[in-house]
């Protein structure tokens, strides 16, 4: 094993509070040469390199640097021991210039401790002119396009001079012949003897750019090997490769006609040509990867975002859905993926974060009718079996699983025809997981219609009639439930397969 | 045993701002004896009606999210417009009339710039501070009003035993209590200050909410401005400076939180009643005025302070009961 690793990392374990995100990982980058990281969303891939770029600590287990032990405290300290990282979402101050941003937290000073901005424009320039960039220096941030910011950001790495630099994700949001310049750049780097680790979801070009693939699920290593030994079909098998855990309660329910047409919805740079429609009983899924535009369509029909153009149909008729409450009055409920963000008034109690999306229902004639909410409550609390020690709790110290099944019970007090579940069941337990899963098939056999956006492959597959892929800001695939599997859809989700029209 | 403990949790949390209340009114009457006298209480109860007014308006947009910097101006101001109406025309209720659509008027320029224009409510509303007083000083030429003859009626006359400003001030606390706990507008309003983005998504319609909220306010501090111009028998374009902050350290003390989505009714008549406790005892035993702003605003420090580390425990409790965190983390 005395092979030339410039980094290698072993033993590496570390938790979240309920969650084990990394378990025993052993890694290592051989000096000059591309290692990428593959996985699915949540397998511990952005867990791992922000303990090599010292954002976060390890538990346990060491990392070490030309095979010498160092403990990596902060993003500051990796950049001085030659580790610098590209994010995936990108870290600049838009008000700025390219060449203070460039400089960022590493300018040059003189001898009182004032910046030498003569030394910045100069290295500015060259740095540029190296590239071949059309930018002036003193250009800000915000005129530039995301596709310039992000080969700033690769530029910033490569001027600090780093031997091992993290790229995550870094061709998610620049176009094809960006691509390939950061390929050109990538491999100049390489024979310069840089270490690049390449986290990416887009199969077909780790193809291309990859010497070594890792692969991680659940916190582990699945397998790793030199890419010569691997091939696309593999890596998405071991990817998806876990067995599937829970148990779905999936019942067969008899389809009725369509509760929800969606004609040619678009939407500016976010995504485009969404065809698709579900039927009274159907219980349909958005499968993709992240960033695929699942959840911006969801929004957009929910009234939340702004759409640009489409139709929208509801039980046949079309309707014009502007905002949250003509969704509502149309029977078309969402559940957002960010609880936090979009869910839950934390400081308020239960009850009213219950009754929140049906005010009408306890506020008439003059006055808030506490026993009739009380008791709306406490039976939609019961159905859903929901613990809280009293319905007057804020809802802020619930656990996650209880919080997410009250948002659900702020819908369902609505008695919604379509709910959109975005993400339902991510960060909480498998109890409260099986809860939401009944609840679905419950209203699917009522015959209303149930949408479930989720990146996690067992639960789609379990719980649907039927699967759209989304990739790229558009429908790749339909998948009907006799034909689903992982490898399918996977396959559409990172673009290596495009269904020909889409009814 | 628990449950115990955790009763009296909520008992401590619920009432210790009555319990420091009852606290402060007795250590006041024994530190003074004109403290209890009956000149003395009904004179401070005048004098905390305007205040106490303007701070359950700001207890509507703090609990919203919001708060309003210009009330003492515009109270001014529309203390000043009533006055003269009530100089031109004789009517007490088409100056009253005149003082609250003044104060609407100005709360919907605010409520435009802070919903329509998404401004930050600081900002907006220190603008219409120095616009209001602006207008005031320019209506008037800077000089006082005088002379009102029957218009102190409202600010210095009684009804039975009871001075007509605290049954103002009744009436208007009852209407606020019964906004926040019994209408959907009151519910709406702790929704959006707590979390707008989880309002909207729950169909909240977050423009209306805020923008009633400013018109309420402007009826309050309309009716605040009569009052006060009344109690003072002139129409003073100076007049209120600084109420402003009077009403919301009231607020603040009575536990609304400056995060949104928390404050009572009840909570800000007794902060109001500690600081006018507090300026009254420290008045009769002629604590120096520069002294009196110290001890204020250490109040008003300690008040945050406390609400801030509060905020602190409920939000690490949660923390801890919230342990299938999962991918929440990312």
């Amino acid at each position: 094993m005395k092979e030339n690793f410039k980094l290698r990392v072993s033993q590496i374990e570390k938790s979240f509070p309920g969650v084990k995100a990394l378990d025993k990982i052993d890694f290592a980058v051989k000096k000059g040469s591309v290692h990428v990281l593959c996985g699915e969303n949540g397998a511990g891939k952005s867990t791992l390199m922000k303990i090599i770029n010292g954002i976060y600590q390890p538990d346990s287990g060491q990392i070490y640097i030309d095979e010498k032990p160092v403990k990596i405290n902060n993003p500051i300290q990796a950049r001085t021991l030659g580790i610098s990282m590209i994010f995936q979402e990108m870290s600049y101050v838009p008000e700025m210039t390219v060449e203070e941003n460039l400089f960022l937290g590493n300018l040059p000073v003189k001898r009182f401790g004032n910046v030498n901005w003569k030394e910045v424009r100069r290295r500015t320039k060259e740095l540029l002119l190296a590239e071949n960039l059309p930018y002036s220096p003193t250009t800000p941030l915000k005129d530039l396009t995301i596709s310039d910011i992000q080969m700033l950001e690769i530029i910033k790495a490569i001027s600090y001079k780093s031997d091992i630099i993290i790229m995550d994700e870094p061709t998610s949001a620049i176009t094809l012949k960006e691509v390939e310049k950061l390929f050109v750049k990538i491999r100049e780097l390489k024979a310069r003897g840089v270490s690049i680790i390449y986290i990416s979801h887009k199969l077909d070009e780790v193809f291309q750019i990859a010497d070594d693939i890792t692969v991680l699920r659940d916190g582990t290593v699945v397998e790793s090997h030199p890419k010569e030994e691997l091939d696309i079909e593999t890596v998405i098998a071991l990817m998806v490769g876990r067995k599937l855990t829970t148990t779905f309660p999936k019942e067969h329910v008899a389809i009725g006609e369509d509760m929800l047409q969606v004609e040619n919805l678009n939407c500016t740079n976010v995504f485009h040509n969404i065809n698709f429609h579900v039927k009274k009983g159907e219980i349909l899924g958005f499968a993709g990867l992240m960033g695929a535009g699942r959840t911006e369509v969801m929004r957009a029909l929910f009234g939340l975002d702004p759409k640009t153009s489409g139709i929208v149909k509801i039980k046949g008729k079309e309707v014009t859905i502007k905002n949250v409450r003509q969704s509502i009055d149309h029977g078309m409920v969402m559940l957002s993926e960010d609880r936090r963000r979009y869910g839950i008034i934390p400081m308020r109690s239960v009850k009213e974060n219950t009754t929140l999306s049906n005010l009408k229902s306890v506020f008439y004639a003059y006055r808030n009718h506490k026993k009739v909410e009380k008791k709306l409550v406490s039976e939609i609390l019961n159905k859903m079996r929901i613990k809280t020690p009293t319905i007057d709790t804020p809802i802020a110290s619930l656990s996650g699983g209880n919080q997410q099944k009250v948002v659900l019970a702020k819908w369902m007090i609505r008695n919604p025809d379509i709910l959109i579940l975005d993400e339902p069941t991510r960060g909480i337990d498998v109890g409260a997981k099986l809860e939401i899963y009944k609840l679905m098939t419950d209203l699917a056999k009522e015959g209303k219609v149930v949408i479930i956006v989720s990146s996690e492959l067992p639960e789609v597959i379990g719980m649907c009639d039927r699967i759209y892929v989304m990739a790229k800001g558009t429908i790749t695939g339909e998948i009907n439930r006799g034909d689903f599997s992982q490898e399918l859809i996977m396959r559409y989700a990172t673009g290596t397969l495009t269904a020909e029209g889409v009814n | 045993m628990k449950l115990g403990s955790n009763f009296w949790s909520t008992v401590k949390k619920k009432y210790s701002i009555y319990m420091i209340l009852v606290g402060l009114f007795i250590v006041c009457s024994l530190a003074n004896p004109n403290f209890l006298s009956v000149n003395n209480l009904t004179n401070i109860s005048r004098q905390l009606s305007v205040t106490t007014i303007l701070a359950l308006g700001a207890t509507l947009l703090i609990i919203s999210g919001m708060l309003d910097l210009s009330s003492g101006s515009v109270l001014a101001l529309a203390g000043v417009f009533a006055v003269s109406t009530y100089k031109a025309t004789g009517s007490l209720l088409l100056a009253l009339t005149v003082g609250i659509l003044t104060g609407i008027v100005c709360n919907v320029i605010n409520a435009i710039m802070v919903s329509t224009f998404k401004a930050p409510p600081f900002i907006a509303t220190l603008a219409m501070l120095t616009v209001a007083r602006g207008v005031a000083l320019l209506y008037t030429k800077g000089q006082n009003i005088l002379q009102l003859g029957n218009f102190t009626e409202l600010g210095q006359g009684s009804i039975g035993v009871i001075p007509i400003p605290i049954i103002f001030l009744i009436a208007i606390a009852i209407l606020t209590w019964y906004l926040l706990n019994h209408t959907r507008f009151g519910r709406s309003l702790y929704a959006v200050g707590g979390n707008e983005e989880a309002a909207i998504a729950s169909g909240i319609n977050v423009h209306n909410v805020k923008y009633t909220a400013f018109i309420i306010n402007g009826i309050f501090v309309g009716i605040a401005g009569v009052l006060f111009m009344s109690r003072v028998n002139a129409g003073l374009p100076n007049g209120a400076i600084n109420y402003e902050f009077t009403a919301l350290t009231a607020a603040i003390i009575g536990g609304t939180s400056f995060s949104g989505g928390i404050g009572t009714v009840g909570g800000t008549l007794a902060g109001a009643f500690i600081v006018g406790f507090l300026d009254n005892i420290m008045n009769l035993n002629n604590v120096d005025s520069y002294m009196q702003q110290i001890v204020r605003g250490t109040i008003i420090a300690l008040a945050v302070i406390y609400d801030i580390r509060s905020r602190n425990r409920r939000a690490k409790a949660t923390l801890v009961k919230a342990e299938d965190l999962g991918a929440d983390k990312k």
